[in-house]
């Protein structure tokens, strides 16, 4: 394939395509650009975390319980109103006590095991939870859970809302009716509503709650793939390739489906970031990640008790990834909306 | 108009039985058994069984949506498995509750939202325009849970303005006591999504012709903006909140947990986690009419607000 150099004052031989166009624009847009950045910073820790190279140890207790983060310094030992242990030499009560025959063969075979007590930072980088782990940790850990949940739902609704807004705007007639009439009852009631009536069926968990995003959330791809491809279905190209003899899938997938698929992407990027939030928030209410995983949601759960007695860094710590996380998300696909729509294509 | 309305009407009745149809064979054919859920963990074979037969459970499966059907047309929902209270009650009794919270958020959400949009549209593309802009796109990446975490935590519980959650019997004590700190947040956290969204509306019509032609005929921007603006901006502004009102009858099921409002959305989320029934198909299905009757609504606004609507 050659390299298309624009060349002043001649016509290119081949004209450039949609992708190409939408990054040479998308490399204008300095927020984009510095977005998209951040998000793949996000994607490599992500990785490394989800092959165990960084926060493997989440939940081991290296630290004492809510231990402050480095920059305060450690706690002040607290006087906790214990009753001294008394001194003195023990009253001796062999003779009277059942046990006394066996203290010293207990007192063997415990030398025979071997326990090791694992020394607990009184301070650790960010801080730690009310068992002690490592809030930096868990909050990378919780990074990986939450983006996964996020982007592993957008790709199912976007999946199902691909295929049947295929099959609507391209088939049009009874199968368009019918997948109108799914969409009008999945659309009918909240959107929260039908989330917690699945949720209700489908119990917990990671999967269930990428099948109920998944499930609950693809109208509004659905809605958009049809419009587009009823504005393609008659296109010339794809007349073309029907009198070629392409078949109908053929059509729709080899030939219209690359045409429209930029405004798939979109709305897959706007769907990850409404999915994260709604994980979050699930996973707050008990119905999303179970309790031996961690996500930005669960670590808010957490952090509410925490906040009352003053450890705020589980709080900050979610609250800030999360934050620059999702931000640097929807400028990113702002920025693609902004490269990709063709409504402003020739604009500039 | 009565023609339109009475079609309009006749056209919810297939999307309605769409919406019972999939609440009922979602619940039917995904839901664990109903009988084991309602007889607890220490029922007895013979227990659940009884269970089974009185809640009609071993009839074939479309004698159960003629019984499903029959409930939702005679609003007898039965009772609650957890509670034992009907459903018809639990409606009658949350509901006031969350509409003393929902409705002051709506009207101070809109008023607020509404002169900032039009005001960075004015002034599209000028240091308070884009600075509005970022600050609302950061500001919607925070969690709602955060805000309300946060908020609770400084105004009620560090600087005790208000009572940290609670809720008496009185409408004017809860109105002027409990209602405000839920208020106060949830308009914080619902202003950044409506003023972007209120701001493109307002760009949209900024750039007609007759905005031009107003300013050309010499009318102050006052007038322009007031009365050429914002009337033609109506629609999608109606539009839009029509598409929120639904929303206001479960409320926000987070602002009822965390303020310990005995609202709909909390009781909803409770029957989500007592695996009731009942509850959960009553409120999705009354709520999927009620949203559709709203829409019929906002349609009908629609040629109040802009004469040159047609409704056909």
């Amino acid at each position: 394939m050659s390299a298309v150099l624009p060349i002043a004052g001649a016509t290119p031989a081949r004209s450039e395509g949609v992708w190409r166009i939408a990054w040479r624009r998308f490399r204008g847009d300095r927020v984009g650009m510095v977005s998209l950045f951040i998000v793949a910073a996000f994607l490599v820790l992500i990785a490394l975390s989800a092959t165990h190279v960084v926060a493997r140890h989440w939940q081991q207790e290296v630290g004492v319980p809510n231990a402050p983060p480095t920059f305060l310094g450690p706690r002040p030992p607290e006087d906790l109103g214990t009753i001294e242990v008394p001194k003195g030499p023990n009253v001796d009560l062999s003779d009277v006590d059942p046990l006394a025959p066996r203290y010293r063969e207990w007192a063997e075979r415990a030398a025979r095991m071997k326990t090791t007590e694992a020394p607990r930072m009184a301070t650790l980088p960010f801080g730690g939870d009310r068992l002690g782990r490592d809030v930096l940790s868990k909050a990378v850990k919780g990074t990986e859970v939450s983006v996964f949940v996020g982007v592993l739902a957008a790709a199912v609704a976007t999946t199902i809302g691909t295929l049947l807004g295929a099959a609507a705007g391209f088939l049009g007639g009874r199968i368009n009716d019918f997948l109108e009439w799914v969409y009008n009852v999945f659309t009918a009631a909240p959107d929260i509503l039908l989330i917690f009536a699945f949720a209700a069926v489908f119990g917990r968990g990671i999967g269930t709650v990428v099948l109920i995003l998944g499930l609950t959330g693809w109208a509004s791809v659905y809605r958009q793939v049809r419009a587009e491809f009823i504005k393609h279905r008659n296109r010339e190209y794809v007349r073309a390739a029907e009198a070629i003899g392409a078949s109908a899938g053929s059509r729709m997938f080899r030939h219209i489906l690359p045409n429209v698929s930029h405004v798939i992407l979109v709305r897959l990027s706007l769907l990850v970031v409404g999915f994260i939030k709604y994980e979050v928030i699930l996973s707050y209410l008990g119905l999303g990640v179970p309790v031996d995983q961690v996500s930005w949601g669960t670590m808010l759960a957490e952090a509410q008790a925490e906040l009352i007695l003053g450890y705020w860094w589980q709080l900050a710590a979610a609250t800030a990834f999360m934050a620059l996380f999702v931000t640097a998300f929807s400028l990113m696909a702002d920025a693609w909306r902004d490269a990709l729509d063709p409504r402003l294509r020739g604009a500039d | 108009m009565w023609a339109y309305l009475i079609r309009r009407l006749w056209q919810m009745v297939p999307t309605l039985i769409g919406v019972v149809l999939l609440v009922f064979l979602l619940f039917k054919f995904f839901g664990a058994d109903p009988a084991v859920i309602v007889g607890g963990l220490n029922a007895t074979q013979e227990q659940v069984a009884a269970i089974r037969t009185q809640l009609g459970l071993d009839r074939p499966w479309w004698v159960q949506l003629l019984i499903y059907l029959r409930e939702i047309v005679t609003f007898e929902w039965g009772r609650s498995w957890a509670t034992n209270e009907a459903v018809s009650n639990l409606f009658a009794t949350r509901l006031p509750a969350t509409l003393t919270v929902m409705v002051p958020i709506l009207i101070l959400d809109t008023l607020v939202a509404l002169p900032i949009a039009m005001w960075v549209a004015y002034r599209r593309g000028s240091l308070s325009d884009r600075t509005i802009m970022v600050i609302t796109t950061v500001a919607l990446s925070i969690s709602f849970l955060v805000y309300i975490i946060i908020g609770q935590y400084v105004f009620g519980f560090q600087l005790g303005w208000f009572p940290v959650q609670g809720w008496s019997d009185s409408t004017l004590t809860n109105l002027l006591t409990f209602v405000p700190l839920p208020v106060l947040l949830a308009v914080v956290v619902g202003i950044s999504p409506q003023t972007r969204l209120y701001r493109s509306f307002f760009l949209d019509e900024l750039g007609h012709d007759y905005v031009r032609t107003a300013r050309a005929k010499g009318m102050t921007e006052g007038a322009v903006l007031f009365k050429h603006v914002l009337r033609n901006a109506l629609i999608p502004i109606i539009t839009n909140i029509g598409l929120a009102l639904p929303g206001i009858f479960v409320g926000s099921f987070l602002i009822e947990v965390f303020f310990s409002i005995p609202g709909l959305g909390r009781e909803v989320l409770l029957a989500v986690n007592r695996s009731d029934y009942p509850v959960i198909q009553a409120t999705t299905v009354y709520l999927a009419m009620l949203t559709m009757l709203i829409n019929l609504a906002t349609d009908l606004l629609y040629k109040v607000v802009d004469p040159r609507v047609v409704l056909k």
